[in-house]
């Protein structure tokens, strides 16, 4: 038997805090001593009802707003050193392509703002775009392609220039059941090709459950982690998976976790 | 002003056949008024100098037509004189609106200062301005009416494009954050693509505005041969078909100055929302 070698922390919170107007009357505690490790390669989802903080975690981890205290660390570094670094890519829950770009070129962004020349640009923006199967469409502009399709431009771009971390903020949020389906078999197949550490915001508890290898269970006022819930559904995930006993298991777990923490906010209204 | 309504041209058609069907009836509609008017004209017996027949000012554009080639045509030099000063002030003004704008954009501070300046200048008669420059310039220097031209057109130009180049989706400079992306790349890759609609547009307006500061800065003086004066002249000669007939040289360079504008905008911008229904 192989010796497993103990995997890189890549994201560490440490009594994370997050006030929103602290001097205000409207102050608003979007994140109250956050504890999180987050090792390289694990697909992370962060779940909970609006208001628990879950996505203003990712924008701390993605240096897009900043902490009130605590300690952060992504990649070892500083978050804002890491933004520098272009150690994450990061998914937005709208495509935000540029519609004055083509296909390629949208791909071809990051490529360009790392100063990659133009060979190296073009080949790699090819290549992300097999990956999110999307080669024939390289020359199309984004409106011409579907809700789900720009969506994988932007995974393409995201991934482009090969960062350690994906950030998704509920990227498929917008789009219907059948494709939403559709695009989570697929990001867990660039997840199992890729290695990279994706941590996935979402407030679907099936899309949690079948994506991520720990789930965050989140609840609001102030927003917190809850649980963090391992997720023992056998990997590779296919779509039968969604069939079997151990996913239903598993998304009753989450629910009633959230369910709890739901009684628990309106208890204390 | 109606002009940059009635004239957005259609999506680019698919075959000539389809061109022709969808021209058909503006055309026959331009027909049907020229007709009724010559035959109102003519059954009414309608006096020349309250309204001449458009088989009339048409003779008079053919009788000038002829005198181009000797050099002789006043309405033609007139016609020429007047697009040159309407050019020469779309260029300034709109130049020195999009740096202007390029300017206050970057520095919010400046920004906030002169804007509601703009927009309220934006609201003002500019055209009353127009004696002045003519004292300031010279009654007969193009440049009188290259001035006033240009501060009616930098006006709007300038306040659309501080528009574009602020009014980015918080999210698409937050993709520009996420890459660790330099104020220049941001303005350059973000800001200015985003701000070539709104651009467009005021040049749009701006093409339509200068044509008509040209001619209306002439009625307040300046050479014979510009479009304001020649139709001023005429009018207080009685030679009312010759008047109209530089009514319509105006009306002319005006929508081919707009059509200019549209076309460059067209080959510019070829992602643009108007053409989006040829996907």
């Amino acid at each position: 038997m192989a010796v497993e070698t103990p995997r890189r922390v890549v994201i560490s919170a440490r009594n994370l805090n997050k006030t929103f107007n602290p001097s205000n009357s409207d102050v608003v505690i979007a994140l109250q001593n956050v504890n999180l490790d987050i090792v390289q390669g694990e697909f992370i989802s962060l779940i909970g009802p609006s208001g628990c903080g879950k996505s203003t975690l990712l924008r701390l981890i993605a240096d897009l707003t900043q902490p009130s205290h605590g300690d952060l660390t992504v990649n070892g570094k500083n978050p804002h050193q890491a933004r520098l670094d272009r150690d994450y890519g990061m998914v937005f829950q709208a495509a935000t392509l540029y519609d004055w770009r083509s296909v390629l070129k949208n791909v071809q962004l990051p490529l360009e703002i790392m100063g990659y020349p133009a060979s190296e640009r073009d080949r790699r923006a090819r290549e992300m775009l097999e990956l999110v199967e999307l080669g024939k469409f390289a020359h199309h502009y984004p409106w011409q392609l579907s809700g789900g399709m720009q969506q994988r431009v932007s995974i393409a771009r995201a991934l482009a220039f090969e960062p350690s971390i994906l950030l998704m903020d509920e990227p498929f949020g917008a789009l219907d059941e059948f494709t939403r389906e559709r695009m989570n078999m697929e990001l867990l197949r660039i997840w199992e090709q890729t290695g990279i550490t994706v941590i996935f915001v979402t407030h679907s508890i099936p899309e949690a459950v079948f994506l991520s290898s720990r789930v965050v269970v989140m609840s609001p006022r102030p927003g917190r982690i809850t649980q963090v819930v391992d997720n023992d559904v056998p990997y590779p995930r296919v779509f039968e998976t969604r069939e079997t006993p151990r996913f239903f298991e598993k998304v009753t777990e989450v629910r009633e976790l959230l369910r709890d923490a739901h009684l628990i906010d309106e208890a204390t209204i | 002003m109606q002009v940059q309504n009635t004239l957005e041209l259609p999506v680019a058609q698919k075959n000539w056949l389809d061109r022709v069907r969808y021209y058909l009836p503006t055309l026959l509609v331009a027909v049907a008024v020229l007709l009724l008017w010559e035959g109102l004209v003519r059954v009414l017996n309608i006096q020349q100098f309250l309204l001449p027949r458009p088989s009339a000012i048409f003779a008079e554009l053919m009788a000038e037509l002829r005198l181009v080639g000797a050099g002789e045509s006043l309405l033609f030099e007139a016609a020429g004189a007047t697009l040159w000063e309407a050019v020469g002030g779309f260029v300034l003004g709109s130049t020195a609106g999009l740096l202007v704008a390029l300017v206050t954009a970057r520095w919010t501070i400046v920004n906030e200062a002169l804007m509601p300046f703009a927009i309220a200048a934006n609201s003002v008669p500019i055209i009353a301005f127009a004696p002045i420059m003519n004292n300031w310039f010279g009654l007969t220097n193009p440049a009188s009416k290259m001035a006033i031209v240009s501060i009616i057109v930098f006006f709007p130009v300038m306040i659309n494009t501080v528009r574009g180049l602020t009014m980015v989706e918080p999210t698409q400079l937050e993709l520009m954050q996420s890459y660790a992306a330099r104020p220049f790349k941001i303005l350059f890759g973000l800001r200015i693509p985003n701000a070539l609609p709104y651009i467009f547009s005021a040049l749009r307006v701006a093409s339509s505005l200068s044509v008509i500061g040209a001619v209306v800065g002439e009625f307040f003086g300046g050479p014979r041969a510009t479009l304001g004066v020649f139709i001023t002249q005429e009018a207080a000669g009685f030679n009312f078909a010759r008047a109209w007939a530089a009514i319509i040289m105006a009306a002319l360079i005006g929508i081919s100055f707009y059509l200019l504008v549209l076309f460059a905008e067209r080959r510019l911008m070829p992602w643009h929302n108007s053409m989006r229904e040829t996907a």
